[in-house]
C-alpha cells in the first residue's frame, strides 16, 4: 500500500520497526498534496522544506530510541492553531498574512512528540460555516465527489485526510466542525470535552464552544493523536486540571453491557431515510455486540439551534472585535482618519458571513435585546445541559446520527438558515461541553460516507473510543477509501 | 420580532462594518428570518432558571500578579500594518 495510505498505527509501527522512514512517508504525502491539491484545495500553506526538516528530525530521533506514537507522523493542521514558523490565516483575508508571534500549546505538543506538520488546513473563514465555502481562499473539495463539500468548518483537514494527503488532521468544533466534516469524508472525528485541550493560542471563535480534537482514519487513530493534543495548560484559564490519560490503553474492544441512549427527538423529521437506515443498522450491530439500547427522550434538543446561533454569534462579535487594522491583520488602503481605517478595515477584511455573525452577535447583545435574547439563550443552554446529566443516569453513551443528510453539493445551501440547520444533531455536544466522536457507519446510494455520533460524559472520551473502536472491530466501513489515482 | 433597516444600519455601526444599500438590504432580510428562528426560544419555559456561560463547572484558576510574557515589543509589532518608533501607527486623532 502507499505509505501515504496508512493508517496511523500502521504508519507508527511501521516506523518503529525502521521499515520506513518519516522522510519517505512524508515525501508520499507531499508527492500526494503536488498532484492533487490543485484541484481537492485542502490546503491554504504548504511548507515542503520544513515539513522534511521535522521528517529527518523525527528519524534522527527514531534512531536514538527516544520516539513516541506520534514521532515522525505528517499531519494536516488546521489553520486556525498558531503557528510560529508559518503564517495563520484562518481562511480570512483579515490575516492573510499573519505569522503568529508564538505556537499554540496544541502546536507545541505536536512538535514535543515529533510530528510532522504538512502545512495548514483549509477551513471557513474563521471557522464559521459548514462547507468550506466562506473561505477566502474558496472552498475545499470533498475527494468522495467533486461536486460536493468536505463539510466544515474543518473541512481542508478532512479533505486532505481523505485524499490521502496526510496521515491525520487537527481540527476544531465549535458546533460540529470536526464530525460533520469527519461523517462527510468517511473518517474518525472527535470532539473532546470542553476544557480537555488547550484553547491558547487558537484563534478563538465563540469562546465558550470552541474545542480542538483529533481526524483520523480510525479510532484508534484519534485516541492516538488525542493522547498528544490533551493537555492541561496554565496559559488557558478554561483548562481542566485533570491526568491525561493515554486514550489507546481504553480500546479493550468490549462494549457487553454498554447502555447506549436513543433519543427519539434526533430521528424526526429531516433526517434523510438513507442516512437513519445506515444508523439503525449501527445500533443493530451494537445490539449484537452486547450492548443495551435504551428509548430516551430530549425535547430541549429541539432547541439547540435558536440557542447556539444566538450564544455563538454573541461570543464572536465580541472576539473579532480586536481586528481593527491597528495591531495586526488586514488594513485598508489610505484611511482618512480613524474611523475610516476602523470600519474600512473590517468591511474589507471580513467575509460575508463572518459579517452576518457579527451583526447576529452585535444585535442579540446591544441594548433591549440583552435579556430577550442573549440571557434567554444562556437559560435554554442549562436546560440543554441539564437534560443530558439526566440522560446520562440512564446511560453510558448516547447515540444520534451525525448529521441529517450525507455531503450537500456546493451552492446547494445558499441560505444561510439551511446551512446552520446542517449541525443540528452535534451543537448539543457544544452547548453542553460533552464529547462527541463521529464514526463511519456507511454509505448512501450516490456512494457518499455516512456517519454516526456517539456523546459521552464530561472527560469520558474513553468510553467514546472504546465503543467506536469496538464497533470497527466488527465492521469496515471506516476502512473504505478514496482512490484519486 | 422584524428588523428593520434602521436597526440593521445602528447594530453595523456599533459593530463598526459599513454596508451599501444593496447589502443592508440583504442582511435586513436575512437578519429578520434568523431572529424570528431565535423567537422559537419564547416556548421554553426558562422562569428561574441560572444562566448557563460556561460549559464545565470549575473555580476560575488564579495565578501570581506577575508579567511572565514580557519583553516581546518586536514580535508583537512585526504583524502590524503600521508601526513606527516602537509604536502601532494610526492616522492623527487628536487636532
Amino acid at each position: 500500500m502507499a505509505l501515504n495510505k496508512l493508517t496511523l498505527r500502521e504508519a507508527s509501527d511501521k516506523l518503529a520497526a525502521k521499515e520506513i522512514s518519516s522522510v519517505e512517508l512524508t515525501q508520499s504525502c507531499l508527492d500526494q498534496i503536488e498532484k492533487h491539491d490543485k484541484n481537492i484545495n485542502a490546503f491554504v500553506t504548504v511548507d515542503t522544506e520544513k515539513a522534511l526538516a521535522a521528517a529527518k528530525a523525527a528519524d534522527a530521533r527514531i534512531a536514538a530510541g527516544n520516539a513516541a506514537p506520534m514521532t515522525g507522523i505528517p499531519i494536516a493542521h488546521k489553520d486556525i492553531f498558531n503557528t510560529a514558523d508559518m503564517r495563520t490565516t484562518c481562511s480570512s483575508r483579515m490575516l492573510e498574512n499573519f505569522v503568529p508571534p508564538f505556537d499554540a500549546t496544541i502546536t507545541t505538543n505536536l512538535r514535543e512528540a515529533g510530528a510532522v506538520i504538512l502545512g495548514k488546513a483549509n477551513m471557513d473563514e474563521f471557522a464559521m460555516g459548514s462547507s468550506t465555502e466562506s473561505s477566502h481562499f474558496g472552498a475545499s473539495i470533498n475527494p468522495w465527489d467533486t461536486e460536493r463539500t468536505p463539510g466544515g468548518s474543518s473541512g481542508g483537514s478532512s479533505a486532505a485526510v481523505a485524499a490521502n494527503m496526510a496521515i491525520c488532521a487537527t481540527g476544531t468544533d465549535t458546533g460540529g466542525s470536526i464530525r460533520q466534516p469527519a461523517a462527510f469524508t468517511n473518517l474518525t472525528g472527535m470532539k473532546p470535552t470542553y476544557g480537555r485541550c488547550s484553547r491558547f493560542g487558537i484563534i478563538a471563535f465563540a469562546s465558550s464552544l470552541d474545542q480542538a480534537g483529533p481526524m483520523a482514519r480510525s479510532a484508534e487513530d484519534a485516541a492516538m493523536l488525542l493522547s498528544v493534543m490533551a493537555s492541561y495548560d496554565r496559559n488557558d484559564s478554561t483548562s481542566i486540571n485533570a491526568p491525561v490519560p493515554d486514550y489507546t490503553q481504553a480500546l479493550t474492544g468490549e462494549v457487553k453491557g454498554l447502555k447506549i441512549g436513543i433519543p427519539s427527538e434526533y430521528f424526526g423529521e429531516g433526517l434523510d431515510d438513507e442516512v437513519r437506515a445506515a444508523v439503525e443498522a449501527a445500533q443493530a450491530q451494537y445490539q449484537s455486540m452486547g450492548a443495551e439500547l435504551v428509548p430516551i427522550s430530549m425535547p430541549n434538543s429541539n432547541y439547540a439551534i435558536p440557542t447556539y446561533y444566538i450564544i455563538a454569534p454573541a461570543e464572536a462579535s465580541s472576539n473579532l472585535a480586536r481586528y481593527d487594522g491597528v495591531k495586526y491583520g488586514y488594513r485598508c488602503d489610505d484611511p482618512r482618519d480613524i474611523r475610516d481605517l476602523y470600519f474600512r478595515s473590517r468591511s474589507e477584511g471580513f467575509g460575508e458571513e463572518v459579517k452576518r455573525r457579527i451583526m447576529l452577535g452585535t444585535y442579540v447583545l446591544s441594548s433591549g435585546y440583552y435579556d430577550a435574547y442573549y440571557r434567554k439563550a444562556q437559560k435554554a443552554r442549562r436546560l440543554i445541559s441539564n437534560e443530558f446529566k439526566e440522560a446520562f443516569e440512564k446511560v453510558d453513551v448516547i447515540l444520534t446520527p451525525t448529521t441529517p443528510s450525507t455531503a450537500f453539493k456546493f451552492g446547494e445551501k445558499d441560505d444561510p438558515i439551511q446551512m446552520y440547520l446542517s449541525d443540528i444533531y452535534t451543537i448539543n455536544g457544544n452547548l453542553s461541553g460533552l464529547p462527541g466522536i463521529s464514526v463511519p457507519c456507511g454509505f448512501d446510494g450516490k456512494g457518499l460516507p455516512i456517519g454516526l455520533q456517539l456523546i459521552g460524559k464530561a472527560l469520558d472520551e474513553e468510553t467514546l473510543l472504546r465503543s467506536a473502536d469496538a464497533y470497527q472491530r466488527e465492521t469496515d466501513w471506516h476502512t473504505r477509501r478514496v482512490d484519486l489515482g | 420580532m422584524s428588523v428593520t433597516k434602521e436597526t440593521v444600519q445602528h447594530v453595523a455601526n456599533l459593530a463598526r462594518l459599513e454596508f451599501n444599500e444593496e447589502e443592508t438590504e440583504r442582511f435586513t432580510e436575512q437578519i429578520s428570518r434568523i431572529t424570528d428562528l431565535m423567537d422559537e426560544l419564547g416556548k421554553l419555559p426558562t422562569e428561574g432558571v441560572l444562566p448557563m456561560s460556561h460549559a464545565v463547572d470549575m473555580a476560575i484558576p488564579q495565578r501570581e500578579d506577575v508579567v511572565t510574557n514580557g519583553d516581546t515589543r518586536e514580535a508583537m509589532l512585526a504583524n502590524a500594518p503600521e508601526a513606527e518608533n516602537g509604536h502601532f501607527r494610526v492616522p492623527k486623532v487628536i487636532e
